[in-house]
């Protein structure tokens, strides 16, 4: 059977048609504060049970037994904070208690009960998340842009944010009924923010052999400059799909959520957004969610060992690489041959063959996929768009 | 009131199930030394937190309506995934 919600309960802080029309016309008369997106999909994750049991943004108690202890104030495992933060001036006149209407794009998104207004410390909240107060740090420079305070309290989603990726974007009360329907008792969920290499095929495929699903689940939304576009991953995704898997135990769908580049903590982060979408089992890679040398390529295993009660179990997958010997995809578990015989497909290789123009073996990347990323005019995230 | 007197109690009805004998020896061994008296004790308890689970579950998956799951399905549909 499919994953109990973290907490035990699926969140859902949608609004019935109904009501909508009447919240909508109290939003107008509401004091106002505009979002981006991260925050819009953040918002829109809570009212959808993504962030089960986040009801809404978080209150000061949660927002610090997350950092301190990797736990929200019930004591279920929580990883990275939820977070909304604002100006002083955004909210003059504003105090707890009252409410409030988040826009997105000029439209009204949600309406949020303010529990609390606080202040938050950006170098600790770097350090604890990140481990590093580094500016070089991906996430700790988009962390030291953000606002003076923040403020929590539950929310009332009154439209989801605009989806680009409409077609392929299920909520976790639709994945839930999906699994359901399709049977699959044991799921193993895939977290990228890449396009698919050989090394992810021999990873996923690992798993399905010993669960009835795979769900693979590519973030979209913000990513550093140098990262695939968010179409490029998904039309990769695709065409991997078509060509080379079963399609009745694969379901592809994104998660619009940002990447933080929090390394451990937000592998397990990561883990227990995939529960809440039913998955049984969460593949964790190497140095996942990592950027640069901030981390230890296993940290992230490691830290599953603090959450014995995550309620899904993590698959600690070793890194793949290609065995001329062995004439196929292995890892050093099953692979016997010395490194003079390992071909490591690296990222960071791959990018420069593409951005070169050149094709990448086939031993590296599919050609079906390695199509669709030379065929972009601009398949990475630019300095200036991020 | 309780209309049975001490002797007349209604007792506690219970069934057999089978389980391979080689289970049976290892659950006989396991709870040796700990407040299990015996091994029908020890799978009844077990039993217990098992089923309370599922039923949970079941009455989660049940929290989505009839007509709500016939939505999400007619999406899903559309959308090519069923």
């Amino acid at each position: 059977m499919v994953s109990r919600p973290h907490g035990g309960r699926l969140v859902d802080r949608t609004v019935s048609p109904k009501r909508r029309e009447r919240l909508l016309e109290e939003a107008r008369e509401l004091p106002r504060i505009d979002v981006n997106e991260s925050i819009a999909a953040d918002a829109a994750n809570i009212a959808h049970g993504v962030y089960s049991p986040l009801e809404g943004f978080m209150v000061q108690e949660d927002y610090i037994n997350v950092l301190d202890q990797m736990r929200l104030s019930s004591d279920l495992p929580w990883t990275i904070p939820i977070i909304l933060d604002v100006d002083p001036e955004d909210i003059v006149g504003v105090k707890d208690g009252d409410d409030i209407a988040l826009y997105y794009r000029d439209e009204p998104l949600a309406i949020m009960r303010i529990e609390e207004i606080y202040g938050w410390d950006k170098k600790e909240y770097a350090m604890k998340v990140f481990k590093t107060a580094d500016p070089n740090h991906p996430g700790v420079a988009k962390t030291y842009k953000r606002k003076e305070l923040l403020i929590g309290g539950s929310i009332d989603l009154l439209r989801d944010p605009p989806e680009p990726f409409e077609n392929i974007r299920l909520w976790p009360k639709e994945t839930r009924v999906l699994f359901g329907t399709r049977g699959w008792k044991r799921i193993a969920a895939f977290q990228t923010r890449n396009v698919p290499h050989m090394g992810h095929e021999y990873v996923q495929k690992a798993a399905l052999t010993f669960t009835d699903g795979l769900f693979i689940n590519p973030l979209v939304g913000w990513k550093k400059p140098g990262d695939y576009r968010d179409e490029v991953i998904v039309k990769a995704y695709k065409a991997l799909i078509e060509h080379y898997y079963p399609k009745e135990v694969v379901v592809l769908s994104v998660l619009r959520m940002e990447m933080r580049y929090a390394g451990p903590r937000e592998a397990v982060h990561h883990a227990i957004v995939r529960k809440n979408f039913g998955a049984t089992h969460f593949i964790v890679g190497r140095d996942h969610a990592g950027v640069g040398n901030y981390y230890g390529p296993y940290e992230a295993w490691e830290i599953f060992r603090e959450f014995p009660d995550l309620g899904i179990t993590p698959l600690f997958v070793r890194e793949a690489f290609y065995c001329k010997k062995c004439g196929q995809m292995v890892n050093e578990k099953i692979c016997p041959h010395p490194e003079e015989f390992r071909i490591r497909i690296s990222g960071t290789k791959l990018r420069k063959m593409i951005m070169s123009g050149q094709k990448p073996p086939e031993y590296m990347m599919r050609l079906e996929v390695a199509r669709v990323i030379l065929e972009h005019p601009k398949p990475f995230i630019e300095e200036d768009e991020a | 009131m309780d209309n049975h007197s001490e002797g007349e109690k209604r007792k506690t009805r219970y069934t057999t199930v089978s389980i391979p004998v080689t289970l049976y020896e290892r659950i006989r061994k396991l709870i040796e030394g700990t407040g299990f008296t015996s091994v029908s004790q020890f799978v009844t308890y077990v039993l217990r937190e098992v089923v309370a689970e599922m039923e949970e579950e079941k009455l989660k998956s049940e929290a989505v309506s009839e007509e709500e799951k016939k939505a999400i399905i007619e999406r899903l549909k559309r959308l090519g995934y069923i």
